[in-house]
């Protein structure tokens, strides 16, 4: 779907609006640096750090220290959450076996059961490898068992009056049609993913843009936490983006029929 | 089995159908042991709030090759689900159906089914639909390709084998639907209320190639239909079923259709003896509500 164009500019205004309130207030000095610190500092601060680094590794291998965490922990999920949704959605007695958990620990706030994946795994990647799968792995699941269970029974009662046997059923007509609710879990997945990574890092870690945000307030480097949130914020669009891409490569025919 | 099906469908008697015949309600007009399905005694309930609710009961009549059957009735009178329990999506709760003298058990792709809204693939293309159920039943490609080819051809879209299904209307997907299931040259098929959703022109012309391809294959038809001109233009043989529960008052030869392919009657429907047809059959129907 293309954006009409006056919608574009829209949103131009409302990114342009924001940033020149952000000269203007803080220009003025009527507000404190620490609370809001100008452009100009975060700016240079960004340099500084991109330049120099900041407490002993450069910006981009904390970014890429969170990002290998969210890398690895997704593509886990992505290979299991999605065959255990689809095979789920497919055959209620599998579905019976699984869902108690996810129904159990999907409320939750991730925080609160990464005390005990730290108590178990101790506090290093594997314990944040974990958290991230475990956070990114309910909504996927979810989505694919939705998207089963929503497919018309017209599909599948065609399929085998046309010969399909049921393995057929599942790789020829189940997988394809739910294809459009398994991004929709896919995406959301990644947002949980990305949240929960950077209040895990905030938690616990030595590395990793989250760590950076929460170390720089330590020290009350608002031109550093500003610079990091908008980073965070840059990247997660970035994210989204690509899986958006991926989706419309793989859906040809979403939203046309 | 040759060409003499054709004959055994019906004997018209001398010149176009009388009018007396309108009220024919006798035998089935076919021999003993040619029966291609036989339904025998067919009940279904299912359980509603106050206990179990009928939907179909007593269905008892066979179908024999070559025929044309179109069934008739009010909205909510089973027809649909009849031909559900023929395809094997559901059972009967009592009574039996065979086809060829075997009991039926499940779905499979002896019995072909075009549905009122056709579940073709969006993810593949028109050939690729049309394909299908020579590909899951493990047809050698170089075997189903050039038949793939014909059927597109025998629906007029050859021009749109390699078009994705969102790019047809809703006349060219029924048609791709047609195609996908006579490939597999089911032994009988099943199509339930299949032009239903499509306008008057549209709907003209599938029902010609319908009509077109039950005579030139000579491929036995059981089309459900609320739609008594249209049961009347295309039928070699009407039932109708009545309301709630289903059951069979109606069962009667027409010759219309044949007329249409053999004499080019295009206008058929404007002749008196249609016209005595289509008016018992409403008038039928009508005292069901």
């Amino acid at each position: 779907m293309k954006k009409p164009k006056i919608e574009l500019y829209l949103s131009i205004i409302t990114v342009a609006a924001i940033i020149i309130a952000w000269f203007v207030a803080t220009s003025s000095g009527s507000v404190d640096q620490l609370f809001i610190p100008s452009p100009k500092s975060v700016w240079e601060s960004f340099l500084t750090i991109w330049r120099d680094g900041y407490k002993g590794s450069t910006l981009l291998q904390h970014l890429g220290t969170s990002m290998k965490r969210l890398v690895i922990a997704y593509l886990l999920c992505v290979v299991t959450a999605v065959p255990a949704g689809l095979i789920s959605g497919y055959n209620s007695k599998v579905r019976a076996l699984i869902e108690p958990i996810i129904e159990f620990y999907r409320p939750l706030p991730p925080l609160a059961y990464y005390t005990i994946l730290t108590l178990w795994m101790g506090i290093d990647e594997e314990s944040k490898l974990a958290l991230l799968y475990l956070a990114g792995f309910a909504p996927i699941y979810i989505s694919c068992v939705a998207g089963v269970i929503r497919i018309k029974e017209d599909y599948i009662n065609g399929a085998l009056t046309l010969g399909a046997n049921k393995r057929q059923i599942f790789f020829y007509v189940i997988f394809p049609a739910a294809l459009t609710d398994v991004f929709t879990g896919l995406r959301t997945a990644l947002g949980v993913e990305y949240t929960t990574l950077v209040a895990a890092e905030m938690v616990a870690a030595t590395a990793g843009i989250g760590w950076m945000v929460l170390d720089a307030s330590k020290y009350l480097r608002s031109d550093i936490v500003f610079m990091g949130v908008i980073i965070m914020g840059i990247t997660g669009i970035l994210l989204d983006k690509i899986i958006q891409l991926v989706e419309k490569q793989v859906i040809h025919w979403k939203g046309r029929n | 089995m040759a060409d003499n099906w054709k004959e055994k469908l019906y004997e018209p008697e001398g010149e176009l159908i009388k009018v007396e015949n309108v009220n024919f309600s006798g035998p089935e007009p076919h021999i003993e042991g040619e029966e291609l399905i036989t339904i025998d005694s067919v009940d279904l309930s299912y359980s509603g709030k106050t206990g179990p609710i009928k939907a179909l009961e007593n269905i008892h009549f066979n179908i024999y090759p070559g025929e044309f059957i179109c069934v008739l009735g009010p909205s909510g009178c089973g027809k649909s689900t009849l031909l559900k329990i023929i395809a094997g999506f559901i059972k009967p709760t009592a009574g039996s159906i065979k086809l060829d003298g075997e009991e039926i058990k499940g779905t499979d792709w002896h019995r072909g089914v075009v549905f009122q809204h056709p579940p073709l693939y969006e993810w593949y293309s028109v050939r690729s639909n049309v394909a299908f159920g020579p590909k899951m039943r493990k047809v050698p490609k170089n075997e189903y390709e050039p038949l793939v080819d014909e059927y597109l051809e025998k629906v007029g879209l050859s021009e749109f084998a390699n078009k994705k299904i969102y790019e047809l209307s809703g006349g060219m997907k029924q048609r791709v639907s047609i195609a996908r299931a006579l490939i597999n040259d089911p032994e009988i098929l099943l199509m339930d209320e299949p032009f239903g959703a499509l306008d008057a022109l549209t709907r003209e012309s599938v029902q010609d190639l319908t009509r077109k391809i039950w005579w030139d294959t000579g491929k036995t038809i059981f089309f459900i239909t609320h739609d008594v001109e249209e049961a009347l233009l295309l039928a070699s043989r009407v039932i109708v079923l009545s309301r709630h529960p289903g059951r069979v008052i109606e069962d009667i030869p027409v010759n219309f259709s044949r007329q249409i392919i053999e004499e080019e009657a295009d206008d058929i429907k404007f002749t008196p003896e249609f016209y005595k047809y289509r008016e018992k059959l409403l008038k039928l129907i009508n005292a069901q509500r």
